[in-house]
């Protein structure tokens, strides 16, 4: 994988040394930008990785999907970014960051909260329940049978979020009516518009009488 | 016609094939796939509309933690086909897209500048910020209304006047003015955002010095394959287009856009897989757009209710540096039965990005505006708009001058009044109420060409007596595999669980993008070709060891549950798995192309739909409240009514959003939205989608495609913003002509 191209300055490692090996040979590659010598003497002794390491990490424990997870991050990251970007677990989707769409919905004690507006240390100790943990094994939860069988999504990107919203709103309480379910269902927007159908699902969801 | 509430439909309802990914978050869109080594872009935007860079300061960017570079025009590496005089993804219709990093230019607010590449997307995120950039600007325009005077017949119309772009006159021009009974309307469409849910995502990385490899949030990998290959001056099997799953696009996957190139460069130059999400506000003005576009209508009509003549001029807007066009004014020229028909399209570049078609494109735009003239006019002659349009309905092409290939657009209307409760509507508007709210009801037509292009698919028949299918073709929701997987079982005669089909993976054979509601006539032809191509191949190979198939004609033979027996007499068969074993063979494999016919062209071939809604409008606050709607479709054959009516319902949620909710705005002495995420660009959520009743006619085209199918993505949204507006109107008395119709209008 390593070639010689114009720019192309570094060789395959983990990302924490590439970038001092970026800002060394920076210096000598008049490719990118001038970085200025402070910066790297900054790099060669690695204070940033060091003062990253001894201030801006905090240990974190999660238990999600009923795995116990011992976890170390910024407190910066959100709790939807720890999920997608740092384990893996893309089920729980991005369409916003802002709190608006509903996407990246998941359960925390078994309610719902968006993910994207928690940061990850704020649920230090809890339980988390992604769209990933929702099925029984092999055997899937009832809301995803019904999301299947009356065909409550077409695109499947809003879907988790909505598939973790529709249990929850239905264990809140707030299931009694379908006008009610269209209420409590309104933060999670489908933009394909499966609305109709979502409703029909969380419908007959409750109607089933099965726990959530 | 057939009423779709699931427990009750004919034909196959099957529930989708990728379902169960979709449910338990197993399906992988372009930013989830973990690569060794991935790093995190992040876009830094343009803060002027217009001018040039003058500077960037990346120092302190450059020193924050685990940032590998800050990419600009400054240092960039050279993308070779920007080399050329035309940029090599070629735009849609004309002039020439953005070149990633390419210049100091800037042509928008909002336009991609610099990247800033880290380990984290935290890091990256953070460092964003620290770049500095100083700008020289220049005036811009961005206004529409002040700039209106400038617009400009397209190139492609200068060029070739016989262009559907360049005038058009049938009869006389403006016969309209001579009518007894005339209006003249204007329209506005404002700018809409396709938002879909998944933000515009890649995920870039070169395997070798000349292999690229994109996971990408397009409409067609193969045609994204092509502008790579071309922009990186490679060899086209050297470029790999993955797009297994896409998170909706509704027409912003049409065009590769600044953003996917600048990934690919980054990639490039830090010889790392980089993954690339764009934030909601960027979707507002990188990834394109339904253009805001200004309509006048000139009608006029008989005192009895014949439509003399229509006069439509349309001027949309695009960007300085792309020519968007679109079909605004097609329907004007083909819907009704006027003798005198003018139709003038322009387009007004402006300091913006450039526009994409956004689902139901121009059609959609343009069926405001000539719907909710017709139902103007009906109402100035004191005449019903069921019945008006009853009265100038056309069994030719009047525009064409051919037959259609099918049309049961009169049956729509007639059912659709019926189902809709039409006989409850007052004439008179602003007379029913329920309670404390206004009743309206209203109705608008649309309609979409039935289109049909060429594709291939790869078909491999296995020894175990299941299939594989594989395809180029994307889904960015409608069911694509689900349709494919159901026409295969159908011609091949495997039941549909041993069956599959893969999609949205440039290495598989050719298929267009996903849009214009032609991938199931397009693609499902091919697979029909590919199932005659092995079944003649089956029987082929039974006649080599049963002898009485010998000399037998494919029509005399049945081919069903995985065999192939006698018509005549069907105790004589095989089964697929036997034929393979008696030849030791362990598949069967094809790739089968096909393409529409000579047949096709003696005829008109469009799809047609009529969206009926009832409203309520609250008197005091203005709020509208859709209360039902009835669509009633003509799109040949269903492959799969489930899937099909929930592509209905969405382009009807779509239409509520067009008519109630959606516009950019935009703050002109910047040039920038001041609308940039879902708290201030309003879409439907579930509290304004009521239930919407869909009906199919369910009647075969065989002129269009071999299943009879014509198409039904389109025409889902075509009508319904006019239907709410003429709604809207019958409720209150107040004609709303710029959209969105907000509360603010009606009080």
């Amino acid at each position: 994988m390593n070639k010689k191209l114009p720019g192309t300055f570094i060789e395959k490692k983990q990302p924490d040394d590439s970038r001092r090996d970026f800002l060394k040979q920076s210096a000598l590659l008049s490719g990118l930008s001038i970085t200025p010598s402070i910066a790297l003497k900054a790099a060669n002794e690695h204070w940033d990785e060091k003062l990253a390491a001894a201030i801006e990490k905090t240990s974190l424990q999660l238990e999600i999907n009923g795995v116990q997870q011992s976890l170390s991050v910024e407190p910066r990251v959100t709790l939807l970014d720890l999920l997608r970007e740092q384990l893996n677990l893309t089920g729980t989707k991005k369409g916003c960051d802002y709190g608006q769409c509903g996407a990246c919905t998941v359960h925390v004690n078994g309610k719902r909260i968006l993910s994207c507006l928690t940061l990850a240390v704020m649920q230090d100790g809890q339980k988390v329940t992604t769209i990933e943990g929702l099925a029984d094994g092999e055997t899937l939860h009832p809301m995803q049978e019904a999301f299947i069988k009356h065909d409550g999504f077409q695109c499947g990107y809003c879907t988790p979020g909505q598939i973790m919203s529709a249990v929850a709103c239905i264990r809140e309480g707030h299931a009694e009516s379908e006008d009610e379910i269209r209420e409590y269902m309104s933060g999670n927007i489908c933009r394909c518009g499966a609305y109709p159908n979502i409703v029909n699902a969380i419908s007959e969801v409750k109607k089933g009488g099965k726990k959530v | 016609m057939s009423r779709l509430i699931f427990d009750k439909v004919i034909g196959d309802p099957m529930n989708r094939v990728d379902g169960r990914m979709k449910v338990t978050g197993a399906a992988k869109y372009s930013a989830e796939y973990a690569l060794p080594g991935l790093v995190h872009g992040v876009i830094i935007s343009s803060t002027i509309a217009k001018g040039r860079i003058k500077a960037i300061d990346s120092k302190a960017a450059l020193s924050a933690p685990g940032v590998l570079a800050v990419i600009s025009h400054e240092n960039a590496i050279k993308v070779p086909g920007f080399a050329d005089n035309e940029h090599p993804t070629e735009p849609p219709t004309g002039g020439q897209p953005l070149r990633a990093f390419y210049d100091n230019k800037v042509y928008s607010n909002g336009q991609p500048v610099a990247m800033v590449v880290a380990d984290t997307l935290e890091r990256a995120r953070y460092a964003a910020r620290l770049v500095k950039i100083q700008y020289n600007e220049d005036k811009h325009k961005t206004d529409f209304d002040t700039n209106k005077a400038q617009s400009v017949l397209p190139s492609q119309a200068k060029k070739n006047p016989k262009s559907p772009l360049a005038d058009y006159t049938r009869g006389v021009k403006d016969g309209y003015k001579t009518a007894p009974v005339k209006l003249e309307l204007e329209y506005i469409q404002p700018t809409e955002v396709h938002n879909p849910m998944e933000l515009q995502a890649i995920t870039a990385f070169w395997e070798a010095e000349d292999k690229l490899t994109v996971y990408d949030k397009v409409q067609g990998t193969k045609p994204t394959q092509q502008a790579f290959a071309k922009e990186w001056k490679l060899p086209v099997q050297n470029v790999r287009v993955i797009s297994e799953f896409v998170g909706g696009a509704f027409g912003n996957g049409l065009h590769n856009w600044p953003h996917e190139t600048a990934a690919i460069i980054a990639a490039k130059m830090l010889d790392r897989p980089i993954r690339l999400m764009l934030t909601r506000e960027q979707m507002f003005f990188m990834v394109g757009y339904r253009p805001y576009t200004w309509q006048k209508i000139g009608i006029g009509a008989s005192p009895d209710g014949k439509i003399l003549g229509i006069t439509h001029e349309s001027i949309g807007q695009t960007s300085s540096y792309e020519e968007f066009t679109e079909s605004t004014l097609q329907q004007t020229r083909m819907m009704y039965t006027s003798p005198n028909v003018s139709t003038v399209y322009r387009l007004l570049p402006l300091d913006v990005s450039t526009p994409i078609w956004m689902r139901g494109p121009g059609e959609a735009t343009g069926a405001f505006a000539l719907e909710s003239a017709m139902d103007e006019i009906a109402f100035a002659l004191n005449i019903d708009p069921v019945e008006f349009r009853l009265m100038n309905h056309t069994d030719t092409d009047p525009d064409k001058k051919l037959p259609w290939s099918t049309k049961y657009l009169k049956e729509c209307i007639q059912t659709g009044a019926e189902k809709i409760g039409w006989k409850d509507r007052a004439l008179k508007p602003g007379t029913v109420r329920s309670g404390e709210w206004l009743i309206g009801f209203g109705m608008g037509v649309g309609t979409f060409g039935a289109h049909r292009g060429a594709a291939a698919v790869r078909a491999k028949l296995m020894a175990n007596g299941s299939i594989l299918f594989q395809s180029a073709v994307t889904d960015i929701g409608p069911g694509t595999g689900t349709a494919m997987v159901q026409i295969a079982s159908e011609h091949i005669g495997i039941p549909p669980e041993k069956i599959t089909f893969q999609l949205g993976n440039s290495d598989f054979p050719q298929a267009p993008n996903q849009g214009g509601s032609a991938i199931v006539a397009t693609v499902g032809s091919a697979v029909v070709a590919a199932c005659t191509h092995i079944k003649e191949k089956l029987l082929t190979m039974a006649a080599a060891s049963e002898k009485r198939f010998t000399g037998v004609k494919m029509e005399d033979v049945l081919f069903d549950k995985g065999e192939l027996s006698l018509a005549k007499s069907p105790s004589v068969k095989m089964s697929y798995i036997d034929i393979l074993k008696k030849q030791k063979l362990t598949e069967l494999d094809i790739i089968q192309d096909s393409k529409p016919g000579e047949e096709g062209s003696k005829y008109s071939k469009y799809s047609f739909s009529v969206h009926f809604v009832k409203v309520m409008v609250h008197p005091v606050t203005g709020r509208v409240k859709v209360d039902k709607v009835v669509s009633c479709i003509d799109a040949g054959t269903i492959i799969n009514k489930k899937t099909a009516a929930n592509q209905i319902i969405g382009g009807v949620t779509g239409g509520i959003g067009m008519a109630l909710q959606e516009a950019a705005v935009m703050d002109h002495r910047f040039g920038r939205y001041v609308t940039k995420d879902f708290a201030d660009y309003h879409v439907p959520v579930h509290a304004d989608v009521p239930k919407v009743e869909v009906y199919f006619t369910d009647k075969p085209d065989y002129i269009v495609d071999p299943m009879g199918t014509k198409g039904l993505g389109e025409i889902a949204i075509i009508g319904v913003a006019p239907a709410i507006a003429n709604a809207v109107f019958n409720a209150t008395g107040k004609r709303i002509r710029e959209l969105p119709i907000t509360p603010d209008k009606l009080i």
